[in-house]
């Protein structure tokens, strides 16, 4: 006992380590197992999406970016909400359109908004691009993957920046590409084929042909997809135009077959709201 | 977990995008190519994916990494061993090794040993005698030096494939000559030919880059697109 009074005689023989019979308390052994325990209860964590959008289409045409998705948001198989927009412009040169979880694509809205007034503040001449847009995406939806937290959605980039076009995709896992056609959910079986052979038979397209083509996708996606509306979003990308929206209803008809001279009146009547 | 119970699965973080890797090593250059299909179950996501190849460094003493597997983990760790190339040469004003960063990749992907990069890599350069090199890896990191290997999804196909064509393995009297560089890059073209015959997550083109001393040279072959 005596030597416990000498100056600098350590009276503990390992200071730092576990008490008898304790295992020993490694430095952030914590956050390790909560990851851990993250891994293994991942069903109960990640969540499944409730309110959905189904697809998203995008076309490259001449001097530009077509998008466009219907305004559906489903509940499972009701048809619960007749008109959100599942297309957003962020900046004046990039649309983001979300299928999948409209509640996450919310989400990723509000935080792209918010990064577009953060950026316009800085005044620094430089601004978003579309590929900026796509790549920052890229590390969200796969950051989110890997925290088995994703934001479920597969969200479509398309703009011009330049004069270039660009037209992008990120899905829920982190999967992302570009390409000169995309379509999301059931348009990737439905819509994409069209898009392709439109595109491969006419690599350049006006923006008219465009417009016919993707209408015609809407309306087979409105045929077979049972979670899609006859009501939707389009988005323009012009060269240097900032972007135009057109609402309106495809025409559909049941009882007869649809001609392309249907289809050609139809959509030279743009009804509904412009802005 | 109650195992009797039906289990609905989710989310799962990993999927396969197919792609196929292929490199050979030669005397003083080394050969590496990979389809630009990207798919996911039976649909094509993109035909013209080029990110399968990545060219790493410059000019000079040039590697390239060829990934396949997961498309998500490809792209983060592409990015990441890019990043950490530039960070080694603001460090130490030289470009790292093709036998460097093949260590350095090792390391990289064992660090997530436990929730791994669903990748299939393969890397191709010169050493630093100037002979060509081609390492591959597992998705955790563990790699090996080779003269020849095919990585991705046609891998079971193209590997015996060259096992016999450049191993000149399971021939009789056959002499073994050196492979040229014009050989390899014939040879690569023929069996990518064949692995799109009979993989379906094979296929449009396949880029093939040809490593030498004077820097690394890219040409893409048109393959089919059924």
């Amino acid at each position: 006992m005596a030597a416990m009074n000498v100056p600098g005689f350590q009276d503990q023989l390992w200071g730092n380590g576990p008490s008898p019979g304790a295992v020993y308390n490694f430095p952030g052994i914590q956050m390790v197992l909560k990851l851990l325990s993250k891994f293994h209860q991942q069903r109960e964590l990640c969540k499944y999406p409730t309110t959905t959008g189904t697809s998203v289409l995008g076309i490259k045409f001449d001097g530009g970016v077509l998008m466009a998705a219907d305004t559906l948001g489903s509940y499972g198989s009701l048809a619960r909400f007749r008109e959100v927009s599942r297309l957003t412009a962020v900046g004046n040169n990039t649309v983001v359109g979300g299928s999948g979880d409209y509640a996450d694509f919310q989400y990723l809205k509000s935080v792209l908004e918010q990064k577009v007034i953060d950026d316009a503040c800085l005044n620094d001449g430089h601004g978003y691009t579309p590929k900026s847009i796509y790549s920052w995406l890229t590390r969200v939806m796969y950051y989110r993957r890997t925290r088995f937290d994703p934001l479920w959605n597969q969200v479509v980039v398309g703009g011009v920046h330049n004069g270039e076009s660009f037209l992008g995709c990120v899905d829920k896992i982190g999967i992302a590409f570009e390409a000169p056609t995309i379509s999301t959910g059931f348009g990737a079986y439905l819509a994409q084929p069209i898009l392709r052979d439109a595109l491969e038979k006419n690599p350049s397209m006006p923006l008219d042909q465009a417009r016919q083509v993707i209408t015609r996708c809407l309306q087979v996606l409105f045929y077979r997809d049972a979670r899609s509306l006859n009501k939707s979003k389009k988005h323009l990308h012009g060269v240097s135009r900032v972007i135009s929206r057109v609402m309106k209803n495809v025409l559909v008809k049941w009882n007869r077959q649809v001609t392309q001279q249907t289809l050609e009146t139809e959509d030279s009547v743009p009804a509904g709201q412009q802005c | 977990m109650n195992s009797e119970r039906p289990v609905q699965q989710y989310f799962s973080p990993y999927t396969f995008n197919g792609g196929t890797v292929l490199a050979v090593a030669g005397e003083d250059f080394s050969v590496i190519a990979a389809d630009t299909r990207l798919s996911q179950g039976f649909a094509i996501h993109t035909r013209d994916s080029s990110k399968d190849v990545q060219t790493l460094c410059g000019k000079t003493n040039s590697t390239v990494l060829g990934c396949a597997g997961f498309h998500g983990d490809c792209l983060t760790l592409t990015k990441l061993i890019t990043a950490r190339l530039q960070m080694y040469e603001h460090e130490h004003g030289s470009k790292m090794s093709c036998p460097a960063i093949a260590q350095m990749l090792s390391t990289v992907l064992y660090y997530r040993r436990f929730f791994p990069y669903y990748t299939y890599n393969i890397l191709a350069g010169l050493d630093n005698e100037g002979k060509g090199c081609v390492f591959s890896f597992d998705p955790v990191g563990s790699y090996e030096r080779e003269t020849y290997r095919a990585g991705g999804s046609a891998s079971a196909l193209l590997q015996p494939l060259l096992d016999n064509q450049i191993g000149f393995k399971n021939q009789q009297g056959a002499t073994e000559v050196p492979l040229t560089k014009d050989k390899a890059v014939f040879l690569v073209k023929d069996v990518f030919t064949a692995a799109a015959e009979r993989d379906i997550y094979t296929g449009d083109a396949v880029i093939i880059s040809v490593i030498t001393k004077d820097g690394v040279t890219e040409e893409a072959f048109p393959l089919r697109r059924d």
